[in-house]
C-alpha cells in the first residue's frame, strides 16, 4: 500500500507542478498512458491472488479516478490562467480619441433651418410653400403689385436690372418675394394660404445690408379673412417661432403699395445686454410689414376685390434667424466660413418639428 | 422729416407731453425714428465775457484773453479767432468739456509757452452751423455764467419721423399737427392766409409752353415784391431752420425753406433784377445747362422741365433754382414762385440728374394743389413782414386740377377688412377731423378726400384712415379657422428633394454654405455661363456681375477662402438655383459640394487610426450617389459616363445618368486649368446634382412594400479573377457578370484590382465575388459549375479578357 501512497503523492505533486498544458499532458501520460505508472500497476492485477486483487483493485481504481480528477482540475486552472494572460496582453488605451462621425461634423445653414422651422409652423396652420423665379419681370415685381411707374416707392427698392431686350423689356432680380403672390393668385383658385420663402436682391451693401438676402412672404386669400385674422396668425407665429409663451406686440400703420391698410409689426424686446432678447424687456423691435391685400392687386390677378379679400406679410429670414440665434453680422451668412457654419449651423438630424420642438 | 416740439405746438394746441406725442405719432403711422436735443451735448457750455485781449508774445495771430466766466477769478485763454476782442460775449468750453464739432475733450494746454484754460467756441465747434470764421459773438447783454444752450433756446426736442411715401401732407409740420389732432391729441390751429392786394400788376409774365407734349407743369403762381431789404433772418427763423439741420442763408431764401417744412409747400424766389424779360416754363433743350444753387452744373434735355427767361434757363422747375438768378443779401426786387409740377416728371428728372432736394421730395410725392395760391400769399406776407417792400398783384397761369375724388363708402367695409366693429358716428368723426367730406346717410355714404391726400383712392384707404385714427389695438385677435383636422403634406416634390439632399449631405460631414447667386463674368464663362441675358446691367461689383450657371465656382472659391484662413480641409455644399437663361423654366434647382485637402468622409488630416489621403474622384462620386439615393433616384439603374464637363479632370470625372441624355449628376477632380483660372489650389473635388432632372416619382397604388422574399436556402459565393485590357471599364465587367444568370445572381462585388508582376503590361487582373441565392432547392455542384461557366463566358465575351488561371 505504501507504494501506492507514494505514487499518489508523487503524481499529485507533479500535477500541481505542471505550469502549462504540455507539462500537464506529460504528467498524464506518465501516470495514465499505456505505459504509465498507474496503467503498469493495473497490469499487475491479473497476477494477483483474489484476496490481493480484492484489496488492490479498488485502491488502484480509486487512485486512477483521483489522478484523473486532479489533472482535469489543474487543466481548468491552467486554461483560466492562460485566458487571463491573453486578456492582459490584449489591453488597449480606450482613452484614445475617435474621429468624429460625419453626421456629427456636418452642419445645416441657419437659413435652411429657419425655413424648415417656418414650414413646420405654417404647415400646421394649413399653409403650403409657393416659390417663384429670381429673375422677374417689371410687371410682376412692381406694376401688378400696385407700384405706379416712376413712383418713389419703386426707387426705394434699389433694383438690380438686366440689360434691355430688343422688344424694350427689361428683366430684373426680384426685390422681394411678393411677385410670387401674383403668380400664385393668377394660377390658383382661392382659398389660398401660402408662404413664400426665397432669395431676394437689392443693390445695397453695408453692415446690415447685403446685395442678396432671404425673405419669406405670407398670403391668405379667401372671402372672409381680415386684419383680425392677420393679427392672430402673426401672434401665433411669433410665439411659436421665438418659442415663448407670450409676446407683447404692437401694430403700427405704415405704407406698402400692395397692401391697404398696411401695418408694421413691432415685438417686445430687451436690448440692455449685449444681444437682443425677444419676448422680454420694454423696448420695441420692428420685425415685419403686413396688411390687407390692396384691391388693385386682387384686381390685377383677375379676382373681384369686392368678393375676395385677404392679407399678406413679409419679413427677412436672415433677420429673424439673427434675432433668434444671435448672429451679429448679416454678411457672414454668405461668406461660407466653416468656423461660422460650425458655430451657428444645425446638426443634420435636428429636423425642426412642432411635436419635438423647433430647436432643442 | 424733422421738426421741433415748439414748431409743432405752433399748429397744435395740446397739453400732451413729449412722450405722449411721440407714442401717438408712431401709432398713427408717423413713425418716430429719433428724438434728439442739441442742449444735451451743449450742457457744459456757458456764456462768458472777454475782459482783455492782449497780443500773444510769441505768435502774431494769437491773442491772450482774460475771460470772465461768471464765477471766481477771470481765466486765461489763448485764442486765434480774428474777432476775439475785449468786450466780446461768447461761449466758453473748459478743460474736461467735449467739443462735438472737433470730437475732442479739452484739457489745459500750453500754446507757444502761454497756458490756456479753455476755449471760446465757434458755431461749427458746437455743431450749430458751418460758421467758423470767428468765435460766437453774442449780444452784449447776454448773461455771463448762464448755460448757453438754454439761453439760446436750443434746449428743445427735435423729433424725426420716418415718413412713408404715401403721406405728402405730412412733409409739413401743419399736416403732422392735423393728424395728431384727429387722433385726439389736441386741437389744430386752422391756418388762414389773407389775400394780399397788390398795388401794381406783376411786371413779369409767365407762359406754360409744352407744345403737344405732356405738360410737366400744371399751374404756376407768381408775384413780385419790390423794394425789399434782404439780409440775415431774424433769430427765431434761423433757430427753426438750424434746429432741423438747414443752413440759414438770407431772409428771402429762408422763407421758402421755412414754408417748405411748415406747410409742405416748396417755393422759389428769383432776384427779379437778374431775370431778363418774361418767364417760360417748358421742356429743356439739348445743349442747355444750368448752374444750380447747390453749386453743381447740369446738362439738360427735353425730358427735363425748366423755367427760362429771355436769355437763360433760370431754374429746374420744382427741383432746384439756378445760381445766377438766386436771391442774395443785395436783392431788392424779388419774384416769388408757387407752382404745381407733374409728379412723374419731377421724379424722372430728379432720378436722371441725381438731384435730391427738399422740393423734389415733396413734389414727386404730390403737394396739395389747392394750397398753391395760399402758399404764395403766405410767402408774400412773410416777405412783407420781414423785408418790407411792395407787393404786385399775383398772377396764375395754367389750371389747378379740380379735386373730384369721391368714393362710395359702405360702412360695412370697415368690419369686412379690419374685423373691428366701428360705429358710424365714430368713423365719421375720424374722417372729418382728417379733412374728409361726408355726404348722404344710411349704410353707404359718399366721401370726398381732401386735396392734400392724393394717396386716397378707394374704400380700403378709408378703412385704413378710420382704423389708423381709432387705433389698431381695437382690432381683436381672431383665430384663422383650421382647414382640416390633421395637417396635410404641403411640400412639393422639388422641395422635398432639396430638403433630403441637404440633410443627407450634411450627414456626410458637409457644411452647408449659401453663396451669392451672381459671380464674376470670368467664373460664369468658365462654367458655361456668362451669356448677355444673364449679365446684370448695374452690378454692385465686377465680382458679382453674372447669374451663376453652376454652384461649383462659388463653392470652389469659398473652399479656397477657408484654406487661406488656415482651414484647408473643408467640405462645403450648397442647395440653390442656377440660371441657364432668363426664363423661369430654366432656373434650375441643384445641389453641389466640394471637398478639399483631406476632407474625406471618415474625417480629415492625420489620426492615430490612420491618416486621411487627399480627396479623389471617388469621394465626389460617393457623395453624388448618396445624395441621389436620398432624393429617391434609382441608384441601381444609374449609368456612369465619362463625358463630364471640361472643368473637370478628363480622366478623373464622370456623369451619373438615367439613359444617355438625362444627366443627374457630374462629379470628379477639378481640372488643373480650372484651378488656375479660379486662382485656387487643390486637391479639390466637386459634384453637382440636377435635382429637377430626376423624373417625378410615379404615384403608387398604395404604400405597401410587398411581401419579403427571403430564401431559407444558404447563399453560395464564388470568386473569379479575370485578366482584361487596362482600359476595360469595371462597369462593363460587372454588368456581364450580373447578367449571366439574373435569377440566381443577387450581388457581384469587385474586391481586387491588380497590375504588376505576373500580369501582362497592358492588362489588369480584376477579381470579383459572385453571390448566388438559390430559391427553390440547394444548388448541385454541376449547377454551380454551369453558372460559373456562363459567368466566365459572358465576361470574356464583353471584355475580351480571360479567366486568370
Amino acid at each position: 500500500m505504501s507504494n501506492l501512497d507514494t505514487l499518489e503523492s508523487d503524481l499529485l505533486t507533479a500535477i500541481e507542478g505542471a505550469q502549462n498544458e504540455t507539462s500537464l499532458e506529460d504528467v498524464r501520460v506518465h501516470a495514465l498512458g499505456k505505459k504509465g505508472k498507474i496503467s503498469e500497476q493495473m497490469k499487475t492485477l491479473g497476477k494477483m491472488t483474489p484476496e490481493e486483487r480484492q484489496v488492490m483493485g479498488p485502491a488502484l481504481n480509486g487512485l486512477k479516478a483521483k489522478i484523473t480528477d486532479a489533472i482535469s482540475a489543474r487543466k481548468s486552472v491552467l486554461a483560466e490562467a492562460a485566458l487571463e494572460a491573453r486578456l492582459a496582453s490584449e489591453k488597449v488605451d480606450v482613452t484614445l480619441p475617435l474621429r468624429p462621425s460625419p453626421a456629427e461634423t456636418g452642419r445645416i445653414h441657419p437659413v435652411s433651418q429657419v425655413v424648415d422651422e417656418l414650414t413646420a409652423i405654417f404647415a400646421d396652420m394649413g399653409f403650403s410653400i409657393a416659390e417663384g423665379p429670381d429673375i422677374e419681370t417689371d410687371e410682376l415685381n412692381f406694376t401688378a403689385l400696385n407700384f405706379p411707374e416712376g413712383h418713389p416707392a419703386r426707387e426705394m427698392h434699389d433694383t438690380f436690372f438686366f440689360n434691355e431686350k430688343e422688344d424694350g423689356e427689361r428683366l430684373l432680380l426680384r426685390t422681394h418675394t411678393s411677385p410670387v403672390q401674383i403668380r400664385t393668385m393668377r394660377t390658383q383658385e382661392p382659398p389660398i394660404r401660402v408662404i413664400i420663402p426665397g432669395r431676394t436682391y437689392r443693390c445695397d451693401s453695408d453692415q446690415t445690408h447685403t446685395p442678396m438676402f432671404h425673405q419669406v412672404e405670407g398670403l391668405v386669400i379667401d372671402k372672409e379673412s381680415h386684419f383680425g385674422h392677420l393679427k392672430w396668425v402673426l401672434r401665433e407665429f411669433c410665439k411659436a417661432f421665438f418659442e415663448v409663451d407670450d409676446i407683447k406686440m404692437r401694430f403700427r400703420p405704415s405704407f406698402f403699395p400692395f397692401t391697404e391698410p398696411s401695418m408694421e409689426l413691432d415685438i417686445q424686446c430687451d436690448r440692455s445686454g449685449g444681444e437682443v432678447k425677444i419676448g422680454q424687456g420694454d423696448d420695441w423691435l420692428e420685425i415685419l410689414g403686413c396688411g390687407m391685400v390692396h384691391p388693385n392687386v386682387i384686381r390685377n390677378c383677375g379676382l373681384d376685390p369686392d368678393v375676395y379679400q385677404g392679407f399678406a406679410w413679409g419679413m427677412g429670414i436672415d433677420r429673424i434667424a439673427m434675432l433668434k440665434y444671435g448672429m451679429p453680422d448679416l454678411r457672414a451668412f454668405f461668406d461660407a466660413d466653416v468656423r461660422w457654419i460650425q458655430h451657428y449651423g444645425f446638426r443634420p438630424l435636428d429636423l425642426p418639428t412642432l411635436f419635438g420642438g423647433l430647436s432643442s | 422729416m424733422k421738426f421741433t416740439l415748439s414748431w409743432l405746438k405752433e399748429h397744435l394746441e395740446t397739453d400732451a407731453s413729449l412722450e405722449e406725442i411721440v407714442e401717438r405719432l408712431t401709432m398713427i403711422g408717423l413713425e418716430v425714428e429719433e428724438v434728439t436735443n442739441r442742449a444735451d451735448r451743449l450742457k457744459p457750455f456757458r456764456i462768458a465775457k472777454v475782459l482783455e485781449a492782449e497780443q500773444h508774445p510769441n505768435a502774431d495771430r494769437l491773442r491772450v484773453l482774460k475771460v470772465d466766466t461768471g464765477e471766481g477769478d477771470p481765466i486765461q485763454i489763448v485764442c486765434g479767432a480774428p474777432n476775439a476782442r475785449a468786450g466780446l460775449v461768447g461761449v466758453l468750453g473748459k478743460p474736461g468739456d467735449y467739443i462735438p464739432g472737433l470730437d475732442v475733450t479739452l484739457s489745459v494746454g500750453k500754446i507757444r509757452d502761454v497756458e490756456s484754460f479753455g476755449m471760446m467756441c465757434s458755431e461749427r465747434e458746437l455743431e450749430l452751423s458751418e460758421e467758423h470764421d470767428g468765435i460766437i459773438d453774442l449780444p452784449e447783454d447776454a448773461p455771463v455764467g448762464v448755460n448757453y444752450a438754454e439761453w439760446a433756446g436750443l434746449d428743445e426736442p427735435v423729433i424725426e419721423i420716418g415718413l412713408t411715401p404715401n403721406r405728402p401732407d405730412c412733409t409739413g409740420v401743419y399736416g403732422i399737427a392735423r393728424d395728431l389732432a384727429a387722433a385726439g391729441l389736441g386741437k389744430l390751429k386752422e391756418r388762414s392766409h389773407e389775400q394780399i392786394r397788390g398795388s401794381y400788376p406783376c411786371p413779369v409774365d409767365v407762359t406754360l409752353d409744352f407744345g403737344d407734349t405732356k405738360p410737366l407743369c400744371k399751374a404756376f403762381g407768381l408775384r413780385m415784391v419790390k423794394g425789399v431789404k434782404n439780409g440775415p433772418s431774424p433769430q427765431w427763423l434761423q433757430d427753426r431752420l438750424t434746429a432741423i439741420g438747414l443752413r440759414p442763408i438770407n431772409i428771402l431764401v429762408d422763407i421758402t425753406n421755412y414754408i417748405t417744412f411748415d406747410q409742405g409747400r416748396p417755393l422759389h424766389v428769383f432776384d427779379a433784377d437778374k431775370v431778363h424779360g418774361n418767364l417760360v416754363v417748358r421742356r429743356g433743350k439739348e445743349g442747355e445747362s444750368i448752374d444750380g444753387l447747390n453749386a453743381k452744373s447740369y446738362e439738360l434735355d427735353d425730358s427735363v422741365c425748366v423755367i427760362s427767361d429771355d436769355n437763360n434757363v433760370e431754374s429746374l422747375g420744382g427741383i432746384l433754382g439756378g445760381e445766377p438768378s438766386g436771391c442774395t443779401e443785395e436783392t431788392v426786387n424779388v419774384l416769388i414762385e408757387s407752382a404745381l409740377w407733374d409728379e412723374d416728371g419731377i421724379a424722372a428728372t430728379g432720378r436722371k440728374l441725381g438731384v435730391h432736394t427738399d422740393a423734389r421730395y415733396r413734389f414727386e410725392r404730390g403737394v396739395d394743389p389747392d394750397y398753391m395760391m395760399p402758399g404764395l400769399e403766405y410767402a408774400t406776407r412773410m416777405v412783407l413782414d420781414l423785408c418790407g417792400g411792395e407787393a404786385s398783384q399775383a398772377i396764375q397761369t395754367g389750371t389747378v386740377p379740380e379735386n373730384n375724388n369721391i368714393i362710395d363708402f359702405p360702412y360695412s367695409e370697415i368690419k369686412r377688412l379690419s374685423g373691428v366693429e366701428v360705429a358710424q358716428a365714430e368713423a365719421n368723426l375720424a374722417l372729418k377731423s382728417l379733412g374728409f367730406w361726408i355726404s348722404g346717410s344710411g349704410d353707404t355714404v359718399k366721401v370726398a378726400a381732401p386735396s392734400w391726400r392724393p394717396d386716397i383712392e378707394g374704400k380700403a384707404d378709408l378703412v385704413e384712415e378710420v382704423v389708423r385714427i381709432l387705433g389698431l389695438d381695437r382690432v381683436p385677435f381672431t383665430p384663422l379657422p383650421r382647414t382640416g383636422t390633421v395637417s396635410q403634406k404641403v411640400l412639393t416634390t422639388g422641395q422635398i428633394r432639396r430638403s433630403r439632399a441637404r440633410r443627407a449631405l450634411a450627414a456626410r460631414g458637409f457644411n452647408e454654405a449659401v453663396t451669392w447667386s451672381f459671380i464674376s463674368k470670368e467664373q460664369a464663362e468658365l462654367f458655361g455661363g456668362g451669356a448677355p441675358d444673364l449679365a446684370l446691367a448695374n452690378p454692385i461689383s465686377p465680382e458679382l456681375s453674372d447669374m451663376r450657371p453652376s454652384l461649383m465656382p462659388g463653392l470652389l472659391v469659398a473652399a479656397q477662402r477657408n484654406a487661406d484662413r488656415g482651414f484647408g480641409d473643408v467640405a462645403l455644399f450648397e442647395v440653390g438655383q442656377i440660371f441657364q437663361n432668363d426664363t423661369p423654366e430654366d432656373q434650375k434647382m441643384v445641389t453641389a459640394g466640394v471637398r478639399r485637402g483631406t476632407a474625406k468622409l471618415q474625417g480629415a488630416g492625420r489620426h492615430w487610426s490612420g491618416a486621411s489621403d487627399n480627396v479623389d474622384v471617388f469621394d465626389a462620386k460617393a457623395d453624388a450617389e448618396a445624395a441621389l439615393a436620398a432624393i429617391g433616384a434609382p441608384v441601381e439603374k444609374l449609368q456612369v459616363y465619362t463625358d463630364a464637363p471640361t472643368t473637370f479632370h478628363p480622366g478623373r470625372s464622370g456623369c451619373l445618368k438615367l439613359g444617355p441624355k438625362n444627366t443627374l449628376a457630374v462629379f470628379g477632380e477639378i481640372h488643373p486649368r480650372t484651378l488656375a483660372a479660379l486662382d485656387i489650389e487643390g486637391p479639390i473635388v466637386a459634384f453637382e446634382i440636377y435635382l429637377d432632372a430626376l423624373p417625378q416619382p410615379k404615384s403608387k397604388g398604395g404604400r405597401s412594400k410587398g411581401a419579403l422574399n427571403a430564401s431559407h436556402l444558404m447563399p453560395v459565393r464564388r470568386d473569379f479573377a479575370f485578366l482584361v485590357g487596362k482600359d476595360v471599364n469595371a462597369e462593363t465587367l460587372l454588368k456581364a457578370a450580373r447578367g449571366a444568370e439574373k435569377n440566381l445572381i443577387t450581388d457581384v462585388t469587385l474586391f481586387d484590382i491588380y497590375q504588376g508582376q505576373g500580369v501582362p503590361e497592358d492588362q489588369k487582373s480584376v477579381a470579383i465575388d459572385v453571390l448566388l441565392q438559390p430559391r427553390q432547392k440547394t444548388l448541385t455542384d454541376e449547377e454551380i459549375d454551369a453558372i460559373s461557366k456562363k459567368i466566365i463566358a459572358n465576361v470574356e465575351k464583353s471584355t475580351g479578357g480571360t479567366l486568370r488561371g
